[in-house]
């Protein structure tokens, strides 16, 4: 039989070749991004133990030997993207660097009490490769990952879901402080989403709608406190932000 | 205290440059679209009975569109940052894909062959390699030939309409070539896989044309004489 025609041949050795490679580094890519996902969300968890121990520099720091973690896996994603438009892949790793920003971001507000700024967040994505040992004059290699301002806005807007969390779970430790700086800080993310409005990004409107409501429980909470709060003993204050015992009458003290 | 100020992010400067690219691109697109509708209403009557004799005729008209297609692509070029190819390419895969399909049935007419990749490409005037510049990707190319697959499939019932017994032979022969291609490809659970999941239907069809053909001693004439 006659040897397979040429555009037969370029089907079976080039672009066969071509699909899997784009198609495997795409699946790498995914992978890295479902752990970066995974260990991000366990440092949020982690990050939410600050409201109930009294040693809120070690939860810190170990979270921060878990971004550590994160980060590596950050930067084999910058590894797999070399001399590549990463808009093409960028569908792969989107959901974990939003998990990442998501995370960093709490861990910055916990201990800083401010938002931190995507310039932040890139420089610690720059990561240099050591010179290898033989080459005294050699230059380290700088690879870096860049977060873009679409994946940050949507880190921050996940962000203050884990705000409001963190706000009715302080009420519930008798903190009467951080609930009030978390509104104030929660309103101000708000307020900054809100006057993008529908300008911005389409995934960055869809989440307006849940961050109103997360900043709407919040500042219910804080009402509460405010209003109800000098009335209510301390150790009871986290049953009044639950919905079983809202009605309760105030005057019987139950431990 | 004041509120973020995310509209860094989505500074209204800009904004409006993203916007206006968008506006730039689409122009641009809206245009090839039109010279693409162009040059399928000149191929498609390469279906009608009267329209077989007049194919070189028809593919040399289109080769002549295709020059104003490689003008505006090279207008298109110019729209966007160079190193952001993928972040735009949903505003003109479409296009391309027909304009690839567009190259590849014009080839078919010309030789009966299939177009390579790096043919559209020239016809097109843009690269292969996505490094060398605004490029075609290898999915759109085979998007474009599964689309022309559909076309033959079409021109094979009217082949015999016609009265040409033997090009739905040939035609035959070259979609089975081409689904063997194509089996040679991992494709992944995507767009390109379900336009292939359609291949076995024009496949099916072509057989169908090549039976009624082959029972009714249709096509033995060929066998015995030379082809229409």
């Amino acid at each position: 039989s006659p040897p397979p025609s040429p555009p037969l041949h370029s089907f079976h050795l080039l672009l066969h070749q071509e699909l899997d490679t784009k198609h495997d580094k795409h699946e790498r890519l995914v992978k890295l991004s479902r752990d970066i996902t995974i260990e991000s969300k366990r440092t949020i968890f982690l990050l939410h133990r600050v409201t109930s121990v009294p040693d809120v520099e070690e939860v810190l720091t170990e979270a921060d030997l878990k971004l550590d973690g994160v980060r590596l896996n950050i930067r084999m994603i910058a590894e797999e993207l070399r001399g590549e438009d990463l808009h093409q892949f960028h569908r792969a790793f989107t959901p974990g660097i939003q998990e990442y920003v998501e995370a960093v971001s709490f861990h910055h507000f916990i201990r800083h009490r401010t938002l931190i700024s995507l310039e932040e967040i890139n420089t610690k994505l720059v990561f240099v490769k050591e010179p290898e040992g033989q080459q005294p004059m050699g230059t380290p290699q700088v690879l870096t990952f860049q977060v873009t301002p679409t994946d940050y806005l949507l880190g921050v807007a996940d962000l203050t879901g884990e705000l409001m969390r963190m706000c009715i779970s302080s009420v519930g430790n008798g903190d009467m402080d951080t609930p009030f700086q978390v509104s104030m800080f929660l309103r101000q993310i708000h307020d900054g989403f809100s006057y993008i409005g529908n300008t911005g990004p389409y995934e960055v409107s869809k989440k307006l709608h849940t961050l109103r409501q997360s900043l709407s429980k919040v500042e219910d909470a804080c009402y509460t406190l405010k209003v109800r709060g000098s009335e209510i003993p301390k150790h009871m204050l986290a049953d009044v932000f639950s919905s079983r015992t809202a009605m309760m009458d105030q005057d019987e003290g139950m431990a | 205290m004041h509120a973020f100020c995310f509209c860094k992010f989505i500074p209204l400067s800009s904004q409006l440059t993203a916007h206006v690219i968008f506006q730039d691109i689409r122009k641009v697109v809206q245009v090839l679209e039109q010279t693409a509708r162009e040059i399928l209403t000149l191929l498609q009557s390469v279906h009608q009975p009267s329209g077989f004799k007049e194919i070189p005729s028809k593919c040399q008209k289109a080769r002549e569109l295709f020059c104003t297609v490689r003008t505006h692509l090279g207008e298109l070029k110019t729209k966007f940052p160079v190193d952001q190819y993928y972040r735009f390419h949903e505003h003109w895969r479409f296009v391309l894909q027909r304009l690839a399909f567009l190259a590849a049935f014009v080839v078919y007419l010309e030789s009966e062959s299939l177009v390579t990749r790096e043919e559209v490409a020239q016809i097109l005037g843009i690269e292969v390699v996505r490094e060398k510049g605004f490029h075609l990707d290898v999915e759109d190319y085979l998007a474009g030939v599964l689309i022309m697959a559909s076309e033959l499939s079409r021109l094979a019932v009217n082949s015999v309409t016609a009265g040409d017994y033997s090009r739905p032979l040939r035609i035959s022969n070259f979609i089975n070539e081409l689904d063997s291609g194509f089996r040679l490809l991992n494709l992944k659970n995507d767009p390109l896989r379900k336009r292939y999941d359609g291949l076995k239907y024009d496949v099916k069809k072509i057989e169908e044309v090549v039976y009624d053909l082959s029972i009714r001693g249709l096509s033995k004439e060929l066998e015995a004489g030379g082809d229409k």
